[in-house]
């Protein structure tokens, strides 16, 4: 039954299935990476995983007196506000939609991205307790945040989608490319996510940087204007913003145009790839100190 | 300790070392991070090859090493901050060990805090599932039980109301059932027993004894000692993070006896294991019970008696609560100076010094202690469980003689008999 003690301590909890089906684990001090991106813990805590998403969904719209309207009112309202100031006010151009429609289709994926990073900062803080008194793995929490955000997402791009019916334009197939997009937002917001919620646990001023920080992500990514005010050089470099190929795949896929925006898209994604591997390694590599820390 | 199962528990120098400081309130800022860091670099750059000033580090767990069999019911005793709750994290995998390993085999079920996850705004039936889940428990299986853990906790009627709605006693009732129905080979339970009313706490310890009579093994983590001696068959006594006694549990439980009286007669500002919320700054140094006349530390049953605290410092809304329990941890009477009286006295000649005045207390014979909790500036300072021992001699209550022996209970009143002659 005892193994012999010393071994290389990479994983912590290594599993040992003996004859009885009963299996052992081994509890020892890990070094490294692989809590985290080990599939079968996840696929273990699967049904949990499940059950901390439905809880984030439930009480966001039944703690909110508007409940699923939010999701709605929030791109609409900053849709008016962004239509008012930019388009009438200040002329910003909208790549020949009109404005209203221009900004709506890029708020849609900005506010799922920005709601995503400032809920999940503050996702392991809120769940103290969860993490100081059990046990699963810890990147589900800020996971379950991303996982509401999507209900709120599809909401927001049905309507989206009605908007630009009833204004008279019509919906192609490059609408299609709407769950790659979506995907690419999710990397890219769970890499961040999971950064900032795991930093927000040793650090608490996270909290405090985060909002800031979102309203400068807003405008270092075209939503309140065409990329075409971008110079053309410069585009591909500021597709390394995962959320850039996000945004302007938006525009095309929802509002239409002449070609759609794959170098863009393909940089953004590789970009929003980076972001989650190395979102993922950082939470990976502090995990083991949440409960202590907490 | 009859039947030897199969080993459940191996462990072989375990240790768990805090740096204080950070465990103290957690957290950093940014900014000490990085003057911290600053520091040390500029320690590092005059003194080249030293490494900077080490944080000071507490090993609230050390050379930990034990086997516990399957079916084994253990009970885990000791002082706060024995290690005990360490321990149970370790094993329940919230927290890493820094040394040394465990090998578990088995399922296991934690429950280290009733109700952790319930969510007010849920309601009763969408908590038991997330509970549940939380615990460890598959789907299916919650779904199989549903109706027996609505059942145990007596809320029938409430289960699609939100828990934010509920009496308190009713969401630990709830939340205590889901816990009681978990079904898993290694079961680790820390001190959570104590919760709802008296006959809610009956049929929770009815269900863990059937539990540990199942041939499940299981660590009871508990301060009141009958529990640990109606439930388990071996004991371990923590002190300092280490092993100090591994037995039978009357024997672990009377050695613990004996160290907590040994600390109750030395100087209490010595004791490390203060209440872990006390902000101190007020600190609790001498506890006596003492009766009018007499010895200290010795009392008549009936007779009168004053407890007095000398702390360190008067502060602010200074008040004290006392708690007398019987020899095996059980609570018998509190005493709590936030209840005002108008008999209360509030004295500048007393110094450093609370004083409990009790005009007949009515407790059979035997063997008591006193926790303290001492409150300032509206704030816990400090807290101390056993901090005076005091024995009770047969007495009078009413001109009535005290039961001496095979009387239940621990305390009497004074009464009168109306008989038919």
């Amino acid at each position: 039954m005892i193994r012999t003690p010393e071994k290389p301590a990479s994983a912590g909890a290594r599993r040992h299935s003996s004859a009885t089906t009963v299996e052992t684990i081994r509890l020892q001090p890990t070094r490294g990476f692989g809590r985290v991106l080990a599939p079968g813990e996840l696929w273990r805590y699967r049904e949990l995983a499940l059950q901390i998403a439905v809880r984030d969904i439930t009480v966001r719209y039944r703690q909110t007196f508007l409940g699923a309207v939010w999701a709605v009112l929030q791109p609409v309202v900053t849709m008016v506000v962004f239509s008012i100031f930019f388009g009438r006010l200040a002329h910003i151009g909208s790549g020949g939609h009109s404005y209203p429609l221009f900004s709506l289709a890029g708020l849609v994926p900005w506010t799922f991205f920005a709601n995503s990073l400032l809920l999940g900062a503050d996702s392991l803080v809120g769940n103290s307790s969860l993490v100081s008194k059990t046990y699963f793995p810890r990147i589900f929490i800020p996971g379950a945040v991303i996982v509401a955000g999507l209900v709120d997402l599809s909401i927001a791009t049905v309507i989206l989608i009605v908007v630009v019916l009833a204004a008279g334009s019509a919906i192609t197939p490059a609408i299609l490319a709407l769950p790659l997009l979506v995907a690419i937002a999710c990397a890219a917001a769970l890499g961040t996510a999971s950064v900032l919620a795991a930093a927000n646990v040793r650090f608490r001023d996270v909290r405090y940087i985060v909002p800031f920080a979102v309203q400068i992500w807003l405008f270092v990514t075209p939503v309140v204007y065409p990329i075409t005010l971008v110079p053309p050089g410069w585009r591909t470099v500021i597709a390394l913003n995962p959320m850039v190929g996000v945004v302007e795949g938006f525009h095309w896929a929802v509002l239409g145009g002449e070609g759609a925006p794959w170098t863009l898209i393909g940089i953004s994604a590789a970009a929003a790839l980076a972001l989650l591997a190395g979102g993922l390694a950082y939470f990976d590599r502090v995990e083991r100190r949440f409960a202590d820390l907490l | 300790m009859s039947a030897a199962g199969p080993t459940a528990i191996h462990t072989q120098g375990l240790g768990k070392r805090y740096v204080l400081g950070l465990h103290r309130r957690g957290y950093d800022t940014l900014r000490e991070s990085l003057s911290r860091a600053g520091r040390a670099a500029a320690v590092r750059a005059l003194r080249r090859g030293e490494s900077g000033p080490a944080r000071p580090e507490l090993w609230a767990l050390r050379d930990f090493s034990l086997t516990i069999r399957a079916g084994e019911v253990v009970g885990l005793i000791g002082h706060n901050g024995a290690g005990k709750t360490t321990l149970l994290k370790i094993l329940s995998r919230i927290t890493e060990p820094s040394e040394g390993w465990a090998d578990v085999t088995g399922r296991v079920g934690s429950l280290l805090e009733v109700g952790t996850g319930f969510h007010p705004e849920l309601t009763g039936r969408e908590n038991v599932f997330l509970n549940g889940a939380i615990l460890g428990m598959r789907r299916s299986e919650i779904r199989r039980r549903f109706d027996e853990i609505v059942a145990f906790a007596e809320v029938e009627r409430f289960l699609d109301t939100p828990v934010k709605r509920y009496s308190s006693g009713m969401s630990v009732r709830l939340a205590f059932a889901v816990a009681a129905h978990l079904e898993p080979e290694i079961l680790l339970v820390d001190e959570v027993l104590a919760v709802g009313d008296a006959a809610f706490q009956r049929k929770s310890f009815a269900k863990m004894a059937s539990v540990a009579k199942e041939g499940r093994t299981v660590i009871v983590v508990s301060h009141n000692l009958a529990v640990v001696r109606a439930l388990c068959e071996r004991a371990i006594l923590l002190e300092g993070g280490r092993i100090a006694a591994d037995d039978t549990a009357p024997a672990a439980i009377d050695r613990y006896l004996r160290a907590l009286e040994r600390a109750a007669s030395d100087d209490l500002l010595q004791r490390p294991d203060r209440d872990s919320r006390g902000w101190q700054a007020s600190l609790i140094r001498r506890v006596q019970v003492r009766p009018p006349r007499g010895d200290a530390d010795v009392v008549i049953g009936g007779g009168p008696v004053t407890i007095a605290v000398d702390v360190t410092e008067i502060l602010p809304d200074l008040e004290c609560r006392l708690t007398i329990l019987n020899n095996l941890g059980q609570p018998v009477a509190t005493f709590d100076s936030e209840l005002v009286s108008p008999v209360d006295l509030r004295n500048t000649e007393l110094g450093e010094r609370l004083e409990c005045e009790i005009e007949e207390l009515a407790l059979l014979p035997g063997r008591y202690r006193v926790d303290v909790l001492l409150k300032g500036r509206r704030q816990i300072q400090d807290g101390l469980q056993a901090a005076a021992f005091f024995d009770v001699e047969p007495g009078l209550v009413g001109d009535r003689p005290i039961a001496a022996m095979g009387a239940d209970g621990d305390v009497t009143f004074r009464h009168r008999w109306r008989l038919p002659a």
